[in-house]
Protein backbone atom coordinates (compact mmCIF):
# COMPACT_ATOMS: atom_id res chain seq x y z
CA UNK A 1 0.00 0.00 0.00
CA UNK A 2 1.01 3.61 -0.49
CA UNK A 3 0.74 6.93 1.27
CA UNK A 4 -2.19 8.36 2.12
CA UNK A 5 -0.93 11.73 0.08
CA UNK A 6 -2.20 9.53 -3.03
CA UNK A 7 -5.88 9.02 -1.45
CA UNK A 8 -9.01 11.05 -1.30
CA UNK A 9 -12.60 11.00 0.27
CA UNK A 10 -15.68 12.89 -1.79
CA UNK A 11 -18.48 13.47 -0.22
CA UNK A 12 -21.13 12.25 -2.65
CA UNK A 13 -24.68 14.25 -1.00
CA UNK A 14 -25.34 16.28 -4.59
CA UNK A 15 -24.88 16.21 -7.78
CA UNK A 16 -21.92 18.29 -7.72
CA UNK A 17 -20.32 15.09 -5.56
CA UNK A 18 -20.46 13.00 -8.95
CA UNK A 19 -18.32 15.49 -10.78
CA UNK A 20 -16.02 15.86 -7.59
CA UNK A 21 -15.79 11.78 -7.90
CA UNK A 22 -15.10 11.08 -11.79
CA UNK A 23 -12.67 14.37 -11.13
CA UNK A 24 -10.56 12.31 -8.28
CA UNK A 25 -10.64 9.41 -9.90
CA UNK A 26 -8.95 10.64 -13.05
CA UNK A 27 -6.41 12.27 -10.93
CA UNK A 28 -5.12 9.34 -9.49
CA UNK A 29 -5.38 7.37 -12.65
CA UNK A 30 -3.50 9.74 -14.76
CA UNK A 31 -0.69 9.14 -11.12
CA UNK A 32 -0.90 5.79 -11.71
CA UNK A 33 -0.21 5.83 -15.46
CA UNK A 34 -3.18 3.76 -16.27
CA UNK A 35 -3.41 3.57 -20.33
CA UNK A 36 -5.96 6.30 -21.40
CA UNK A 37 -8.16 3.72 -22.25
CA UNK A 38 -7.66 1.99 -18.80
CA UNK A 39 -8.43 5.75 -17.20
CA UNK A 40 -11.27 6.52 -19.37
CA UNK A 41 -12.62 2.81 -18.01
CA UNK A 42 -11.77 3.42 -14.34
CA UNK A 43 -13.39 6.91 -14.57
CA UNK A 44 -16.90 6.18 -16.45
CA UNK A 45 -17.64 3.13 -13.78
CA UNK A 46 -16.94 5.73 -11.22
CA UNK A 47 -18.95 8.11 -12.44
CA UNK A 48 -21.69 5.32 -12.79
CA UNK A 49 -21.31 4.18 -8.82
CA UNK A 50 -21.23 7.25 -7.77
CA UNK A 51 -24.69 7.94 -9.44
CA UNK A 52 -25.96 4.94 -8.05
CA UNK A 53 -24.55 5.74 -4.03
CA UNK A 54 -26.36 9.71 -4.58
CA UNK A 55 -29.57 8.41 -6.01
CA UNK A 56 -29.81 4.73 -4.78
CA UNK A 57 -28.00 4.86 -1.73
CA UNK A 58 -29.38 8.40 -0.56
CA UNK A 59 -25.22 9.67 -1.10
CA UNK A 60 -22.37 8.44 0.96
CA UNK A 61 -18.90 8.79 0.67
CA UNK A 62 -16.42 7.67 -2.52
CA UNK A 63 -12.62 6.58 -1.20
CA UNK A 64 -10.09 6.59 -3.73
CA UNK A 65 -6.72 5.90 -3.31
CA UNK A 66 -3.16 4.25 -5.53
CA UNK A 67 -2.46 0.96 -4.43
CA UNK A 68 0.21 -1.30 -4.76
CA UNK A 69 -0.07 -5.63 -4.47
CA UNK A 70 2.19 -8.18 -5.82
CA UNK A 71 4.17 -5.86 -7.70
CA UNK A 72 1.47 -4.34 -9.47
CA UNK A 73 -0.13 -0.68 -9.03
CA UNK A 74 -3.61 0.38 -9.71
CA UNK A 75 -6.28 2.46 -8.61
CA UNK A 76 -9.21 1.13 -5.98
CA UNK A 77 -12.15 2.73 -5.49
CA UNK A 78 -14.56 2.26 -2.93
CA UNK A 79 -17.66 3.59 -2.83
CA UNK A 80 -20.10 3.46 0.51
CA UNK A 81 -23.65 4.51 1.42
CA UNK A 82 -26.02 3.57 4.53
CA UNK A 83 -29.27 3.40 2.01
CA UNK A 84 -31.38 0.88 1.85
CA UNK A 85 -29.51 -2.08 0.31
CA UNK A 86 -29.54 -4.79 -2.14
CA UNK A 87 -32.09 -7.79 -1.58
CA UNK A 88 -31.45 -9.72 -4.79
CA UNK A 89 -27.82 -9.02 -5.64
CA UNK A 90 -28.35 -10.95 -9.21
CA UNK A 91 -31.18 -9.11 -10.06
CA UNK A 92 -29.43 -5.98 -9.48
CA UNK A 93 -26.35 -7.15 -11.59
CA UNK A 94 -28.68 -8.18 -14.45
CA UNK A 95 -28.27 -5.43 -17.16
CA UNK A 96 -30.89 -3.65 -17.98
CA UNK A 97 -32.67 -4.07 -14.29
CA UNK A 98 -33.75 -0.68 -12.50
CA UNK A 99 -35.19 -0.24 -9.33
CA UNK A 100 -35.58 3.21 -10.57
CA UNK A 101 -35.51 4.83 -13.77
CA UNK A 102 -32.00 4.76 -14.99
CA UNK A 103 -30.99 2.24 -17.70
CA UNK A 104 -30.20 -0.28 -15.58
CA UNK A 105 -26.44 -0.26 -16.96
CA UNK A 106 -24.70 1.12 -13.71
CA UNK A 107 -23.79 -1.76 -11.76
CA UNK A 108 -23.23 -4.18 -14.59
CA UNK A 109 -21.45 -2.21 -16.65
CA UNK A 110 -19.69 -1.10 -14.43
CA UNK A 111 -18.28 -4.20 -13.53
CA UNK A 112 -17.42 -5.31 -16.82
CA UNK A 113 -14.96 -2.03 -17.02
CA UNK A 114 -13.17 -2.86 -14.09
CA UNK A 115 -10.63 -5.78 -13.12
CA UNK A 116 -11.86 -6.47 -9.48
CA UNK A 117 -15.39 -6.17 -8.34
CA UNK A 118 -16.91 -6.67 -5.38
CA UNK A 119 -20.23 -5.56 -3.84
CA UNK A 120 -20.98 -5.85 0.17
CA UNK A 121 -24.64 -5.25 0.64
CA UNK A 122 -27.84 -6.52 2.67
CA UNK A 123 -31.10 -4.89 3.13
CA UNK A 124 -30.65 -2.33 5.55
CA UNK A 125 -27.29 -2.65 6.20
CA UNK A 126 -26.69 0.24 2.81
CA UNK A 127 -24.29 -0.87 0.14
CA UNK A 128 -20.35 -0.94 -0.72
CA UNK A 129 -19.12 -1.40 -3.85
CA UNK A 130 -14.83 -1.45 -4.28
CA UNK A 131 -13.22 -1.68 -7.77
CA UNK A 132 -9.81 -1.49 -8.94
CA UNK A 133 -8.39 -0.93 -12.21
CA UNK A 134 -4.81 -2.38 -12.36
CA UNK A 135 -2.11 -1.15 -14.91
CA UNK A 136 -0.88 -3.36 -17.78
CA UNK B 1 -26.23 25.99 -9.67
CA UNK B 2 -25.82 23.77 -12.72
CA UNK B 3 -24.29 25.86 -15.60
CA UNK B 4 -25.93 26.18 -19.25
CA UNK B 5 -24.45 25.14 -22.54
CA UNK B 6 -24.68 27.54 -24.65
CA UNK B 7 -26.56 26.76 -28.05
CA UNK B 8 -25.65 28.29 -31.05
CA UNK B 9 -27.52 28.53 -34.44
CA UNK B 10 -25.88 28.55 -37.83
CA UNK B 11 -28.87 28.73 -40.54
CA UNK B 12 -30.76 25.27 -40.21
CA UNK B 13 -28.77 24.27 -37.76
CA UNK B 14 -28.11 24.37 -34.00
CA UNK B 15 -24.65 23.46 -32.47
CA UNK B 16 -23.75 22.53 -29.40
CA UNK B 17 -20.65 21.76 -27.53
CA UNK B 18 -20.03 20.17 -24.84
CA UNK B 19 -16.61 21.98 -23.16
CA UNK B 20 -16.89 21.16 -19.24
CA UNK B 21 -17.58 18.05 -16.77
CA UNK B 22 -21.04 18.76 -16.83
CA UNK B 23 -23.34 17.24 -13.89
CA UNK B 24 -26.86 15.63 -14.49
CA UNK B 25 -28.58 18.69 -13.92
CA UNK B 26 -26.68 20.66 -16.44
CA UNK B 27 -27.17 17.60 -18.97
CA UNK B 28 -30.99 17.76 -18.44
CA UNK B 29 -31.28 21.24 -18.92
CA UNK B 30 -29.27 21.02 -21.91
CA UNK B 31 -31.59 17.88 -23.49
CA UNK B 32 -34.60 20.84 -22.44
CA UNK B 33 -32.64 23.71 -23.95
CA UNK B 34 -32.11 21.90 -27.17
CA UNK B 35 -35.75 20.87 -27.79
CA UNK B 36 -37.49 24.49 -27.02
CA UNK B 37 -34.78 25.56 -29.56
CA UNK B 38 -35.21 23.17 -31.99
CA UNK B 39 -39.19 24.49 -32.13
CA UNK B 40 -38.43 28.10 -31.47
CA UNK B 41 -35.56 27.95 -34.61
CA UNK B 42 -37.27 25.69 -36.86
CA UNK B 43 -34.01 24.31 -37.07
CA UNK B 44 -33.32 20.98 -39.32
CA UNK B 45 -30.25 19.64 -37.60
CA UNK B 46 -28.54 19.47 -34.39
CA UNK B 47 -24.59 19.04 -34.00
CA UNK B 48 -23.22 17.83 -30.80
CA UNK B 49 -19.61 17.93 -30.66
CA UNK B 50 -18.12 15.88 -27.86
CA UNK B 51 -14.58 16.71 -28.84
CA UNK B 52 -13.70 17.30 -25.30
CA UNK B 53 -15.32 15.12 -23.32
CA UNK B 54 -13.43 12.09 -21.35
CA UNK B 55 -15.98 10.13 -20.35
CA UNK B 56 -19.60 9.42 -21.53
CA UNK B 57 -21.44 7.35 -19.14
CA UNK B 58 -24.69 5.55 -19.05
CA UNK B 59 -26.40 9.41 -18.09
CA UNK B 60 -24.69 11.35 -20.82
CA UNK B 61 -25.19 8.54 -23.08
CA UNK B 62 -29.18 8.23 -22.45
CA UNK B 63 -29.15 12.00 -23.26
CA UNK B 64 -27.81 12.08 -26.51
CA UNK B 65 -29.95 9.07 -27.21
CA UNK B 66 -33.03 11.12 -25.98
CA UNK B 67 -32.12 13.98 -28.20
CA UNK B 68 -31.81 12.42 -30.84
CA UNK B 69 -35.28 10.74 -30.88
CA UNK B 70 -37.00 14.45 -29.61
CA UNK B 71 -35.05 16.30 -32.29
CA UNK B 72 -36.85 13.74 -34.85
CA UNK B 73 -39.87 13.96 -33.53
CA UNK B 74 -39.24 18.07 -34.36
CA UNK B 75 -38.53 17.41 -37.46
CA UNK B 76 -34.54 17.78 -36.48
CA UNK B 77 -31.62 14.69 -37.41
CA UNK B 78 -29.15 14.89 -34.60
CA UNK B 79 -25.16 14.53 -35.36
CA UNK B 80 -22.75 13.53 -32.32
CA UNK B 81 -19.26 14.37 -33.56
CA UNK B 82 -16.23 14.12 -32.20
CA UNK B 83 -16.03 11.23 -29.91
CA UNK B 84 -12.89 9.62 -28.51
CA UNK B 85 -11.90 6.19 -29.24
CA UNK B 86 -11.68 5.30 -25.34
CA UNK B 87 -15.11 6.85 -25.25
CA UNK B 88 -16.61 4.74 -27.89
CA UNK B 89 -14.58 1.71 -26.65
CA UNK B 90 -15.83 2.07 -23.30
CA UNK B 91 -19.45 2.92 -23.76
CA UNK B 92 -19.71 -0.91 -26.17
CA UNK B 93 -18.30 -2.09 -22.99
CA UNK B 94 -20.79 -0.64 -20.60
CA UNK B 95 -23.66 -1.62 -22.75
CA UNK B 96 -24.77 1.26 -24.74
CA UNK B 97 -24.11 1.01 -28.68
CA UNK B 98 -26.27 4.18 -28.98
CA UNK B 99 -27.64 2.46 -32.18
CA UNK B 100 -30.19 5.28 -33.23
CA UNK B 101 -27.99 8.09 -32.93
CA UNK B 102 -26.06 9.26 -35.86
CA UNK B 103 -22.39 10.26 -35.58
CA UNK B 104 -19.46 11.76 -37.55
CA UNK B 105 -15.97 11.95 -36.86
CA UNK B 106 -15.67 15.67 -36.88
CA UNK B 107 -17.83 18.82 -37.01
CA UNK B 108 -16.86 19.44 -41.08
CA UNK B 109 -18.45 15.42 -41.81
CA UNK B 110 -20.81 16.31 -39.66
CA UNK B 111 -22.33 19.00 -41.19
CA UNK B 112 -22.08 17.09 -44.30
CA UNK B 113 -24.03 14.30 -43.06
CA UNK B 114 -26.77 16.81 -41.94
CA UNK B 115 -26.97 18.95 -45.12
CA UNK B 116 -27.68 15.87 -47.13
CA UNK B 117 -30.04 15.33 -45.06
CA UNK B 118 -31.68 17.90 -44.85
CA UNK B 119 -31.84 18.61 -48.61
CA UNK B 120 -32.91 15.24 -49.62
CA UNK B 121 -35.78 14.96 -47.03
CA UNK B 122 -39.19 15.96 -48.62
CA UNK B 123 -40.39 18.21 -45.88
CA UNK B 124 -42.83 17.97 -43.45
CA UNK B 125 -43.98 13.72 -44.49
CA UNK B 126 -46.86 12.76 -42.74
Amino acid sequence: MTGTAASGVVAITANDGVVQARQKVRALAQECRLSLVDQTKLITAASELARNTLVYGGGGTMTATVVEEGGRRGVRVVFADQGPGIADLDLALTDGWTSGTGLGLGLSGSRRLVDDFTLDTAPGQGTTVTITKWTR
Amino acid sequence: MSERVPVLQIGQVLLVSIQTDLDDQAVMLLQDDLAARVVNTGAHGVVIDITAVEIVDSFVGRMLATIASISRLLDARTVVVGMRPAVAITLVELGLSLGGVRTALTLEKGLQVLNREISSTPPAAS
